[in-house]
């Protein structure tokens, strides 16, 4: 098998692994995948990128990237980690996105400011309340179930609901 | 001496330098994490968390540094090793992370304290012409953020809150001031002159009190040590807690 084909394989099996913590995204939706390589020996290189430096996923997604490949034959797997250009949610596909709202989590909407002190209590601006629309919701928390979450409340439907961060 | 160490004389930055950064990270992280199961409410106890989970992410970072620099020296050592085989003496984190969590209005004051530091430093630090500091520098001020927004609004909500929060957080101020200027103390392993950040510092602080209607406090001693090793007598206990496992067996995995 030449080298494209071979990269071309692994690309397709990628494209099936999935975040642990929000299992109807890919790890490609979601941006974590850097780059497929092959190195002079004909082992795969694979390069992902952390969301949050402390979030526990990134084993396990590394873990299940190797298992995923070794299912298919493909053993001898180096996983990099990269860390620059660093994650933002602007890293997340648009279908991500819709399948995220669809899956109940508002998806990231635009780019928070970075100036100390100039953002106490401002609130990142959300999307329509992924149940029933309404764009009447208020933040309960700013940190919500995993790192990249916060908790909001709509206040039409009473539901809770998480939202992707901007990051 | 300050202006030898500035960035932009190219100075490599040490694994002293990094260990300092990294120790901070952990040490903090371990104290908060203490609140894991018992915050005041069921968000907050989830923003805290959360806010240990980066301080454990950056110092993993950190310390992966530090062992590849150290690594390269000829002394084979792991992040690992870093973390859970060093002693007292050998830590280089701040005293203020340290200190005991206390109640909520003290580990709120001392995040708040911490994190306007912090990011400041790593301002200063995607400056740097090491690559590698930039990348973990750019990381982690996008979490730090946060960490800032979050312990500002709080400060502002304890100290502009009830008569019992505002004493508790007069008091927090009265305990933890004097471990603030540390931050701002030069020291042999600096990889900057952190003397630069001590007026951005203090703006912010002095914003966020003013908004809590609390009184900025008077100069008073600072205790420091930290970067060079000298503790509380506090961090003792932490080590024993957080090593015991690797002291006790060795390498084990999980």
């Amino acid at each position: 098998m030449d080298n494209n084909n071979i990269l071309r394989q692994v690309n397709a099996l990628l494209d099936q692994v999935t975040d642990p913590e929000i299992p109807v995204l890919t790890i490609r939706d979601l941006g974590i995948v850097r780059d497929v390589q092959l190195d002079q020996d004909g082992r795969v290189e694979v390069s992902i990128t952390p969301t949050y430096t402390g979030c526990p996923a990134m084993d396990v997604i590394a873990f299940d990237i190797r298992l995923k490949l070794a299912e298919a034959g493909c053993k001898d797997v180096q996983i990099k980690q990269v860390l620059q250009p660093s994650w933002t949610t602007d890293w997340m596909s648009e279908s991500g996105k819709e399948k995220l709202k669809a899956y109940g989590i508002a998806p990231p909407e635009k780019k928070s400011s970075s100036r100390i002190g100039r953002m106490l209590f401002e609130e990142d601006a959300v999307s329509a309340c992924p149940r029933c629309g309404s764009s009447d919701t208020v933040l309960l928390s700013n940190f919500g179930s995993t790192a990249c979450k916060a908790l909001y409340q709509c206040q039409q439907c009473k539901e809770p609901f998480d939202h992707f961060k901007c990051h | 001496m300050s202006a030898s160490i500035q960035i932009e004389n190219k100075i490599t930055v040490t694994s002293d330098y990094l260990l300092h950064l990294a120790d901070t990270a952990l040490i903090l992280g371990q104290r908060q994490a203490e609140w894991c199961g018992h915050g005041p409410v069921l968000e907050q106890d989830i923003a805290i968390t959360n806010i240990t989970l980066d301080l454990i992410g950056q110092a993993r970072l950190w310390y992966q540094y530090a062992a590849d620099k150290l690594s390269n020296e000829g002394k084979s050592v792991t992040e690992d090793d870093l973390a859970f085989l060093r002693d007292e003496r050998s830590f280089k984190n701040f005293l203020i992370t340290e200190l005991p969590k206390g109640d909520w209005a003290r580990t709120i004051l001392r995040q708040f304290f911490f994190s306007a530091y912090q990011f400041l430093l790593l301002e200063k630090l995607i400056q740097s012409d090491d690559e590698r500091v930039v990348a973990i520098a750019e990381k982690t001020m996008k979490e730090v953020r946060y960490h800032v927004k979050w312990s500002s609004e709080w400060v502002i909500r304890l100290g502009d809150g009830t008569e019992e929060s505002r004493m508790r957080i007069l008091k927090a101020m009265e305990e933890l001031w004097m471990y603030t200027g540390e931050f701002f103390e030069a020291d042999p392993i600096d990889y900057l002159d952190v003397s630069v950040l001590r007026s951005a510092w203090l703006e912010h602080v002095q914003t966020v009190l003013q908004e809590a209607t609390l009184p900025m406090p008077a100069d008073v001693f600072q205790q420091t040590g930290g970067k060079c090793g000298i503790h509380t007598e506090h961090l003792g206990y932490i080590l024993a807690e957080m090593q015991h496992l690797q002291r006790v067996h060795p390498g084990a995995q999980w």
